[in-house]
């Protein structure tokens, strides 16, 4: 509380980035969790609710006639524009925000102060809703060649690690420990993932610590039985997730990758994925382009040729694709690694088992992955996604590429997914949020350390409960394609812009009739049917069986209402035209001829109807309800109309 | 003349056929007056019919005695032959390129074709003017029907019947025509009933350098206004463009002398510049490398995706003008048969529900496209792999086709049909087994006697076992203007034309299968229960008299 200056801002005007002319005339409020707008008037009354640890940045523009701009970027890629008529009221906001955005410790985020009413145990079996004792048991290990050794129990070995790794029945503790003092922070080779049909498995590791000559025993015995744990392989690939370059310049520093030569059949494949750093950089170029303001065509496609954002999803998906080829059709062992092991080589392990199998493309399958794959094996969220103040180099989108290769698979297998973009663009909204405590943190040890299973709220249930915004109407889960490998394309054109989620915020871009929405509602609709008949094939049984000889033509009048799935229209925005005029008219703000005033009537109207719907999209009964916050954000709200 | 003088070849066996994403057939190749055909003489594998017009151009290439012919199709599809024997390829290679390069139209297929199916209504009567101003009587009387281009003598491509405010005589008609490049008056394309706006088109007037005028050509466009109101001249060119076309005799419309107009300026390419953004797309999307830099590159340097934005938006701002500033609009370019009609029949597909529909789709290409005297024989007469100087081929009804689609995309509820029914014009306006796309407007479609002598496509899509493939599942009608987004992010490629060949849609057809199963299935369920439960009424008032003694 002692960082909020300014409480409270009257006259402040927010501006819709689609169009200038849409301003909101409101009050700003700074509480200790979200800034709060609140619209003036009965009639366009608006909520804007943005939490603190949602904000990336705040941006003080320069004063226009209007007065002081605010700008705030989040980092679900929501902006918002204030205009606040004092300059000392902008710049305590500016101040507050600044600070608020940014806390010290983990005590300020908001899952430590969220508190839906739930009682303790509740919360706890929240916690218990994914088990991945149960995931790899649905993998079928620990078994004769597997086994879960209790090294790490107290993140000794390895700090970054789980407690709970498998790794092959033949190795012993101190060729564990040998190999994991020869890897980069002690993340010694286990497995990630086992193909229970061949064998073959994902195994995962950091780079070894063998400089120009360095080699080490325990690490090669390691290696060896991992290769030997699939007995129908006589080698496995070591896939080194980096550009070659990069791996060799970390041999001057005492690290590298493994040398063929000491390693008995092994084959050794750089990959050429690049760095957190040149993949910040990207996404901050893609996010540029993606706000531009009315670009031409050239621009943005420029501009996302610049980002080299598509480029980069392309190299994770052919690593990807690389690995889950060797594991299904040539039966094979692949050991995974970058540098630390928790970036690259995350993406790449759950990109692949995305494609082997089928479990990770439902919805708990997902929850699971991500579980096992980013956040048990020690992916590091807090650095990664600057949930608090600190090295801005450590920033990186990596979780965010892993999503953009799974909506590119949605892309290009409608069918096979249980879930659909939805889900994944909420993932990446409370991967951001801070709102519950996994992703909080950036090891399994810092979070027990912290008690985050006692303090705070697990998103896998919340998520669980909504599921039915988040199904693919169109997933076949019994398809025989779906059971195997996904192949996809890699032409270059095959990869897109994925505009729901750089672009979630602007309304006005996506489609005015959503296909998916319109097919859940059927679906939802044809459910009720299928009930509805039940009951009559029920009732007319019964009424049958009573009546069965005197039965007489009569005409019925009970008719059902006709389906209702149409008008999924947005009738607001679709009856709201855009700017088409390119500012033709000196920068009048309505297409008015000769000076005549508009009409006062539809247009205006319908501009602002579609404001509100604008507004309220990002606003929810946060307070009665915290927890909605981001399940009843735009992407639900814009099913509203259709399932009217 | 003998198509047999032209088939050096007609028939050789052992040729391989090789397609993308399908497997290799070996086959006897015969070659016919319009059909190239490879056929395994086995009845598993489909055969190959491939229309001699519907080859852009072909390449051949030997290594030995085995020569192969690259055969490159306006539907953008590449397909390889490889045929045994230099001599036979040779053959072969030379008259294909005979056969697809016939100057006459009037040895084109359509007049060879005679349909397997029975015509049962025949398309060339389908959409006459006289009944599409049945409708317009309907809802005003301030139009009338003129007979002045009964011969086509005042507008060679304009139809014989034109819609004309009723105040306009034949006279000054004549005046107005004189007045306009290639005698194309302003005359309607569409009335708003909601607001009794319109919009009419013309081409340039021909104001020259010194600034002529013409008091009926102002008169007749006023006329359209309403007392006290002013309209809109949308010009599908540059300024810049437009004070260029003065010096070849062209112009715009002076302020001073239109002075209850606003004119506004847009910059839809022209043709020759449309059909290079084609070539190049095209070849961008047929690019084997796999860097993700040269595809974005190259799809951006084509400038298609912009060509796309630039008329979907102007065709925003016609209907925006109509619909929102209650005001008639003019449009044109400088012919007044390419971009201008792409915007006025974009624009009401944006205001008019019913051109949303599969019968009133064709009405609109049949009303501002064929009548309206775009020249398809020109413009399709080479598609993205011709080698040759490009005359006057240009892509203009494609990226109407492709604006069609974007809409499309955005509102997938909103149409009665799909996107299949935009490939199938697409390839038809190319090439066809029907007459419709043939000539370049009305009066030569006359002399060529098209509707005795070929077959209407109508005649063929309105047949209901066709018009199933091209009906949308998800179609609700609704009366809304519907305003798509026109920003870079909401525009798509055009993949289900411009990769079509070099995908497989194996998963997208599957998902189409899954979507039209979940509509049906939901209505039958919904016949069920509506039946049940007339059922169960029955029972219930049946009982009820025994209830109440």
């Amino acid at each position: 509380m002692e960082h909020i200056r300014m409480p409270k801002v009257e006259n402040v005007r927010l501006v819709d980035r689609s169009s200038s002319r849409r301003i909101k005339v409101g009050t700003l409020y700074l509480t200790a969790t979200h800034t709060i707008f609140v619209g003036k008037g009965s009639e366009d009354r608006c909520e804007l609710w943005v939490l603190h640890s949602l904000v990336c940045n705040v941006v003080k523009h320069k004063a226009s006639q209007s007065g002081y701009p605010l700008l705030i970027h989040c980092k679900n890629f929501q902006v918002m524009q204030f205009i606040i008529s004092q300059e000392s009221d902008c710049h305590n906001v500016y101040i507050s925000l600044s600070r608020l955005s940014r806390p010290e410790k983990y005590e300020e985020l908001y899952c430590f102060s969220f508190n839906p009413n739930v009682d303790k145990a509740e919360r706890e079996h929240s916690w218990d809703f994914l088990d991945l004792k149960a995931e790899y048991s649905r993998m079928g290990l620990p078994n004769k060649l597997w086994h879960v050794t209790p090294i790490n129990r107290e993140y000794r070995v390895c700090d970054t690690y789980p407690a709970d790794l498998f790794v092959p029945q033949s190795v012993t503790l101190p060729v564990i420990i040998g190999s994991s003092k020869f890897r980069s922070r002690g993340r010694f080779p286990t497995l990630s993932y086992y193909c229970k049909e061949n064998h073959a498995t994902i195994c995962r590791s950091s780079q070894p610590l063998s400089g120009f000559s360095a080699r080490c025993l325990e690490d090669e015995q390691m290696l060896q039985a991992i290769m030997k744990s699939n007995p129908g392989s006589r080698f496995m690939y070591v896939v080194d997730t980096r550009p070659k370059l990069n791996a060799m310049a970390n041999r001057a520093a005492g690290k590298g990758y493994e040398n063929e030569d000491n390693y008995c059949n092994i084959k050794f494949q750089f990959i050429g994925i690049e760095n957190i750093h040149v993949m910040r950089n990207s996404q901050q170029k893609l996010i540029e382009v993606s706000a531009l303001r009315s670009p031409s065509m050239g621009e943005f496609l420029m501009g996302l040729e610049n980002s080299d954002w598509l480029r980069h999803i392309k190299s994770i998906m052919e690593a990807g694709i690389f690995i889950s080829k060797a594991v299904a059709e040539e039966g094979v062992n692949v050991l995974v690694h970058c540098s630390d092991g928790w970036d690259r080589t995350a993406q790449v392990c759950s990109v692949a088992s995305v494609l082997l199998d089928p479990y990770y493309r439902t919805l708990k399958g997902l929850m699971v992955l991500i579980e096992k794959d980013w956040v048990s094996f020690g992916h590091k969220f807090s650095h990664r996604c600057g949930h608090l103040d600190g090295e801005a180099k450590e920033v990186s989108p990596v979780i965010d590429q892993f999503l953009d290769c799974l909506w590119q698979l949605m892309e290009q297998f409608p069918c096979y997914f249980e879930y659909n973009e939805k889900f994944l663009i909420n993932i990446h909204n409370h991967i951001y949020s801070c709102h519950y405590g996994n992703f909080i943190c950036n090891s399994q040890k810092e979070r027990k350390d912290l008690c985050i299973k006692e303090k705070t709220h697990s998103i896998w249930p919340h998520l669980w409960e909504n599921k039915l915004d988040f199904m693919n109407p169109l997933f076949k889960p019994d398809q025989s394609q779906n059971q195997g490998l996904l192949r996809p394309r890699t032409a270059p054109y095959c990869f897109k812009y994925w505009r729901r989620l750089y672009n979630r915020f602007d309304r006005e871009l996506h489609p005015r009739q959503s296909e998916l929405d319109c097919l859940m509602t059927v679906k939802e609709e044809t459910q009720q049917l299928e009930e509805d008949l039940a009951l009559c094939e029920q009732k007319l049984a019964v009424l049958d069986k009573e009546r069965a000889k005197t039965l007489y033509m009569q005409k019925g009048v009970l008719e059902s209402k006709q389906a209702l799935w149409s008008l999924p229209l947005d009738t607001s925005l679709a009856n709201t035209p855009q700017d088409y005029i390119g500012g033709f008219i000196g920068g009048a703000p309505n297409l008015c001829l000769f000076g005549d005033k508009p009409k006062s009537s539809d247009a205006d109207n319908s501009d602002q109807e579609s404001g509100v719907a604008d507004f309220s999209s990002h606003s929810s009964g946060e307070e009665s309800l915290p927890s909605e916050d981001s399940v009843k954000d735009p992407d639900s709200d814009e099913t509203g109309p259709n399932r009217a | 003349m003998e198509f047999a003088e032209l088939i050096k070849t007609p028939r050789v066996d052992g040729v391989v056929l090789h397609r993308p994403f399908m497997p290799t057939v070996e086959g006897t190749l015969c070659l016919t007056g319009h059909h190239l055909i490879l056929s395994s003489r086995q009845d598993t594998t489909e055969e190959l019919w491939l229309l001699h017009a519907n080859i852009d151009s072909t390449e051949k290439r030997f290594v030995g005695s085995l020569g192969t012919i690259i055969v490159k199709c306006k539907d953008l599809r590449v397909i390889q032959l490889d045929i045994p024997g230099m001599e036979e390829c040779l053959n072969i290679a030379s008259s294909i390129e005979a056969l697809s390069t016939l100057d006459s139209v009037s040895l084109m297929y359509p007049f060879f074709y005679r349909p397997l199916f029975e015509v049962i209504e025949d398309g060339w009567q389908s959409f006459v003017p006289e009944e599409s101003f049945k409708d317009l009587e309907s809802m005003t009387d301030e139009w009338r029907l003129s007979e002045v281009n009964k011969d086509f003598s005042l507008c060679p491509s304009y139809p014989s019947l034109l819609t004309v405010p009723k105040d306009i005589d034949d006279e000054s008609l004549c005046k107005a025509a004189s007045f306009r490049h290639g005698g194309r008056f302003p005359v309607l394309s569409y009335y708003h009933k909601k607001n009794a706006m319109v919009m009419m088109r013309a081409a340039q007037p021909l104001t020259g350098t010194n600034g002529r005028r013409c008091k009926e050509d102002e008169k007749l466009i006023n006329a359209t206004l309403c007392a006290g109101k002013r309209g809109y001249i949308i010009d599908t060119r540059t300024i810049a463009v437009a004070q260029q076309a003065k010096a070849r005799g062209g112009g715009f419309e002076q302020e001073a002398n239109y002075p209850q107009w606003r004119r506004i300026h847009k910059a839809i390419e022209r043709s020759n510049v449309l059909q290079d953004s084609l070539i190049k797309l095209v070849e961008a999307c047929n690019d084997q490398s796999h860097s993700m830099d040269r595809w974005l590159s190259k799809l951006e340097a084509s400038n298609w995706q912009s060509n796309v934005k630039e008329i979907l938006t102007t065709a925003c701002l016609a209907a925006q003008c109509i619909d929102r500033e209650g005001a008639s609009v003019l449009v044109h370019g400088t012919e007044g048969t390419d971009s201008t009609l792409q915007v006025t029949s974009l624009a009401q597909i944006i205001l008019d529900p019913a051109c949303r529909t599969i019968r009133g789709f064709e009405a609109l290409i049949e009303r501002e496209w064929l009548q309206a005297g775009h020249p398809f024989q020109q413009r399709c007469a080479q598609s993205a792999y011709s080698n040759g100087k490009p005359r006057s081929e240009a892509p203009v009804f494609l990226l109407f086709l492709d604006c069609v689609w974007q809409i499309l995309r955005q509102f997938p509820c909103s149409f009665q049909f799909n996107e299949n029914l935009l490939i199938m014009l697409f390839e038809h306006a190319y090439a066809s087994q029907f007459g419709t796309f043939l000539g370049n407007c009305v009066a030569e479609r006359g002399k060529l006697q098209l509707s005795q002598k070929t077959v209407s496509l109508w005649s063929w899509v309105n047949r209901p076992q066709e018009l199933e493939r091209f009906l949308n599942p998800l179609y609700e009608p609704n009366n809304l203007v519907i305003w798509p987004s026109v920003a870079p992010q909401s525009l798509l490629l055009w993949e289900g034309v411009f990769l079509r060949w070099n995908r497989s849609t194996k998963c997208l057809d599957e998902a189409y299968q899954e979507m039209v199963h979940i509509i049906e299935y939901n209505k039958e369920l919904q016949n069920k229960v509506n039946s049940l439960r007339r059922q169960l009424a029955q029972l219930e008032t049946e009982d009820s008299p025994l209830q109440t003694p």
